[in-house]
């Protein structure tokens, strides 16, 4: 792991890495979401609702994983110091708010015809809801951390301590009453149908491979700004030196 | 009463959000770099 510990070595992976990852990812979405919506047959008891399956199901698996990943370059960056830990766990932190957003509206709008209802306060909604809200507050800690240039060990702690809600949505339909049906898809196998689990494992590489691929961007977005910076601060210093060294001379 | 409810306006409705909302962050996030990495460029020749 510290042989990508070097920015350098990074940005020479994610030169190459980013585009790749972004364009085979809207290449698979949009082939998964297109065979969702055109050659799924209605479910037997949803009807065509099932369809918003393949847009919510991989909403939530990236809005836990982005705080999962939050909170595992959290514990690299406390640990071990590794100097892209905290520029990844910052990358993570927008996307991820991105799709617990998105997975919070289209529950919202698969809630409506299914339950008859837009919202409910139960474990999995309230819970997801709260982790939208964890981002937000990391969003807000971090960068105004970043912008004053201060240690980002605050912000670390932040994320491991927020990971205490990614297993409380995990679990929240088994622990409490729920409209939300319980999970289908479990280490033990699958409850859903072939033929809407496989253009849902599809829409959820697609989606990961975009998320991964914004990730990359938003990291190399931060590395060049912190690389401006730097270079703009010595052009300064060595300005104001020559200054100095200057109007020394003309006194003397 | 029961209501109507055409379930496709609720499909649709879910995947303008989710395509929008993905496509959004994609472009913001292509075209934050493309400019940050521009200024360090810029930085560096000056």
């Amino acid at each position: 792991m510290h042989i990508y510990a070097n920015p350098a070595r990074f940005l020479r992976i994610a030169k190459w890495l980013t585009p790749l990852l972004l364009v085979s990812g809207l290449v698979l979405t949009g082939g998964a979401l297109l065979w969702g919506f055109t050659q799924v047959p209605p479910d037997r008891l949803m009807g065509d609702t099932v369809r918003i399956l393949f847009v919510h199901v991989p909403a939530a698996w990236l809005g836990m994983g982005g705080w999962t990943a939050i909170a595992v370059a959290s514990l690299v960056e406390l640990v071990w110091r590794h100097p892209l830990a905290a520029i990844a766990a910052r990358a993570t932190a927008v996307p991820g708010a991105a799709f617990a957003a998105i997975c919070l509206a289209t529950g919202s709008i698969w809630g409506r015809p299914t339950w008859g209802t837009w919202w409910v306060w139960d474990g999995r909604l309230t819970s997801m809801l709260v982790l939208l809200f964890l981002y937000l507050g990391y969003i807000a800690l971090s960068s105004s951390l970043a912008r004053e240039g201060q240690a980002s060990r605050i912000a670390a702690i932040f994320g491991l301590v927020g990971a205490i809600n990614v297993p409380i949505i995990n679990r929240s339909v088994v622990w409490w009453n729920s409209l939300h049906q319980p999970p289908s898809i479990t280490t033990g196998g699958s409850s859903i149908d072939a033929v809407f689990l496989w253009p849902l494992l599809a829409a959820t590489i697609g989606f990961s491979l975009l998320f991964g691929g914004v990730v990359l961007a938003r990291m190399r977005t931060i590395l060049a700004d912190i690389q401006a910076e730097a270079r703009l601060r010595r052009k300064a210093q060595k300005a104001d030196m020559k200054a100095d060294m200057q109007s020394d001379g003309a006194i003397a | 009463m029961r209501e109507a409810l055409d379930q496709m306006l609720f499909v649709y409705a879910s995947y303008g959000v989710t395509v929008v909302g993905t496509l959004a962050i994609v472009a913001q996030s292509w075209f934050a770099m493309k400019a940050a990495e521009a200024r360090r460029d810029r930085a560096k020749s000056k």
